[in-house]
């Protein structure tokens, strides 16, 4: 979009704990004011660059540099700019909404008139605005999450740190969280945010997928489905298990996988292999009702990645 | 209630029988006259927010809770009036996978052999059972605190199979587990399906109900849809899904939610979705209407929409529809 420097620049990024590497050479960067997504599943090193990013773990090797500070050989400059919340972000349940929006304004020295009007917006965008005077502790979870989202932003950074903010929220709850996300990018907020549900990838701009410490993919959402080696093809049948004896093994078939509705397979390519599939299921006498390409989810294309190696 | 989404060939004896239940806890309603049927061998998602009832649906039907109202018949048996009996049948795993992580792989496969009185000489080759299907041949010895996710949640459906159950509870079995296990796992709960094997699932990760053969979708401990998730993305949105790619998506959003059969509008990512009533009739005219306030979207599409598009949509008519009534 523009030759702007990236406001944060990751390069091969290293974190051990003994013998395992939780973080193997990481690189990536985050443009000014998009939603950046570290995407993987539990174990994949979400948590330990997280860390590394708010300046409260030390990197084993590689540089991180945050708006221009070197954020390893001086975290504390770093953190000016950055605002972290943690997968437990430490609400006060036994203190109300308020109580606890006031303790974080205290600690960050936010002077009362600037965070009481950002407090009551970011409430309000929450649809929380009514629960000032309820104890955390009797709120739901994706109020929780909520409410620690405006707490970490009662100090007005420029960059906002969410560790699996979403992670036990339900998606009417997930929903409102990304609405608020996007309403701070407006704002000029940089957000960097880490999910284990993959399906979240596609709500940020651009992403970076984990798995075992290292990236398999870094862009947009919409160029990593075209990532997807070859096409997923839905097998609509009663009987999945059938379909997937008759179809397992057959040239250009990889991955088959049953779903409630019949089978779900990768194909190297489409229109040669589903008169072939056809053919076959013709041939076992397995009852079906369709065949047709599909739209890959991002977990289809995670595990193909997975597969063939990745890619830098 | 009509099934539309059911295999045909799963139509023979239900083994899950819910009639009209409800539950209060003092003046809350926390199941509201809730009916279903599960087949035999059919796997029926339960889908919902946070607190919508569905662990309690599921408590009442394993006879951990008694329930205020309606009947329960799990294989066969009214849970009310032989909650022991159905315990006997049916096989529980939760969330949190109930595994002891301090002792060994077979260490917690004798001791839940032990809870479900799996007899002395089954033993053994039920655990082998167990570890094969887990995968987890070769690490009997292991400390379950040393496995990764997907190891202890095969360990953990291993066990809450032991007994042979033929009804089967998971109360949300699979979170963060990496994809591969997941989908491993998946593939474990299709094979018990086709020996026979009725599962309840619960869950709110929309691409797990992918996986069911049949979702029931419960909000404010009420049944508000049910159906096969082809079937509930075909009829259950109320309108037909837009993609709109544009620059400037905080003015174009604004716009949108002005415009006339626009019904909703949300941010993904670097494009909007919006729900309108009729594809065809909003792509000819969005564009006019847009540029008249001087905006061009680079690109709109009609999109089908996911599970959990549905799923939004339906809970956000409920509430509407709640609100109506009050």
């Amino acid at each position: 979009m523009t030759a702007e420097a990236p406001i944060i620049q990751v390069d091969g990024l290293i974190k051990r704990f003994a013998e395992l590497a939780a973080v193997d050479r990481l690189s990536f960067s985050v443009n000014r004011g998009e939603i950046f997504g570290l995407v993987g599943p539990d174990g994949a090193g979400k948590t330990a660059t997280m860390r590394m990013l708010a300046g409260v773990m030390r990197p084993d090797g590689g540089a991180i540099v945050i708006d221009g500070v070197d954020a390893v050989a001086d975290p504390e400059e770093a953190k000016q700019h950055v605002s972290y919340m943690p997968q437990r972000f430490g609400l006060y349940e036994d203190l109300t909404v308020d109580e606890n929006i006031r303790f974080y304004a205290d600690l960050f020295e936010v002077p009362p008139a600037a965070w009481r009007e950002r407090a009551r917006r970011l409430l309000a965008a929450s649809g929380m605005s009514n629960f000032g005077g309820f104890k955390a502790g009797q709120l739901s979870g994706g109020m929780k999450q909520k409410l620690g989202v405006t707490c970490a932003l009662v100090h007005t950074p420029k960059i906002l740190l969410l560790d699996e903010p979403t992670t036990g929220v339900d998606p009417v709850s997930r929903r409102d969280f990304w609405r608020i996300l996007y309403g701070l990018r407006e704002d000029g907020v940089t957000i960097v945010i880490s999910t284990a549900y993959l399906d979240e990838a596609e709500r940020c701009n651009r992403l970076t997928l984990l798995h075992s410490g290292h990236a398999l993919y870094c862009d947009t959402p919409a160029a990593l489905k075209q990532r997807m080696p070859g096409a997923l093809l839905a097998i609509a049948s009663t009987d999945g298990r059938a379909v997937r004896a008759a179809i397992t093994g057959q040239p250009g078939v990889s991955q088959v996988l049953l779903v409630g509705d019949g089978v779900h397979a990768v194909v190297d390519d489409a229109h040669e292999r589903i008169p072939q599939l056809r053919d076959a299921l013709g041939h076992a006498g397995v009852p079906f009702t369709d065949i047709a390409v599909a739209a890959p989810s991002i977990e289809d294309v995670f595990v193909a990645l997975l597969e063939t190696g990745g890619a830098p | 209630m009509t099934d539309p989404g059911r295999p045909i060939e799963a139509r023979n004896e239900d083994q899950v029988i819910a009639d009209d239940l409800v539950k209060r806890f003092g003046k809350f309603v926390a199941v509201d006259h809730v009916s279903f049927r599960i087949a035999s061998g059919e796997i029926m998602g339960f889908l919902g927010p946070n607190g919508a009832g569905k662990s309690t649906i599921i408590r009442i039907l394993c006879g951990l809770l008694g329930a205020s109202g309606g009947r329960a018949i799990v294989a066969g048996i009214d849970v009310s009036k032989d909650p022991e009996g159905v315990r006997q049948r049916i096989g529980y795993m939760s969330q949190k996978f109930s595994l002891y992580r301090d002792l060994t792989v077979e260490e917690n496969l004798r001791f839940f052999g032990g809870i479900y009185s799996v007899p002395r000489a089954e033993l053994a080759e039920r655990m082998r059972f167990a570890i094969d299907m887990a995968g987890l041949a070769g690490r009997e010895g292991a400390l379950v605190a040393t496995l990764a996710g997907g190891w202890q949640q095969r360990l953990a459906l291993g066990c809450a199979v032991l007994h042979r159950p033929p009804i089967l509870f998971l109360d949300e079995p699979t979170s963060g587990v990496e994809p591969a296990s997941r989908r491993r796992f998946w593939d474990l709960i299709h094979s018990l399906a086709s020996d026979g094997v009725t599962v309840l699932v619960s869950t709110h990760y929309m691409d797990e109900a992918e996986y069911c053969h049949r979702v029931a979708l419960i909000n404010h401990g009420r049944l508000i849809a049910t159906g096969s998730p082809a079937k509930l993305k075909q009829t259950a949105i109320g309108g037909e899904l837009l993609l709109v790619e544009c620059d400037g998506l905080g003015a174009t959003l604004a716009a949108l939610q002005d415009a006339p059969d626009v019904q909703d509008c949300s941010v993904f990512g670097n494009a909007l979705h919006i729900l309108v009533g009729n594809a065809e009739k909003s792509l000819s005219e969005l564009p006019d209407f847009l540029s008249a306030k001087g905006l061009r979207p680079r690109r709109m599409a009609r999109i089908a929409p996911s599970l959990e598009d549905v799923f939004v949509q339906l809970i956000a008519a409920d509430v509407a529809g709640r609100r109506a009534v009050a």
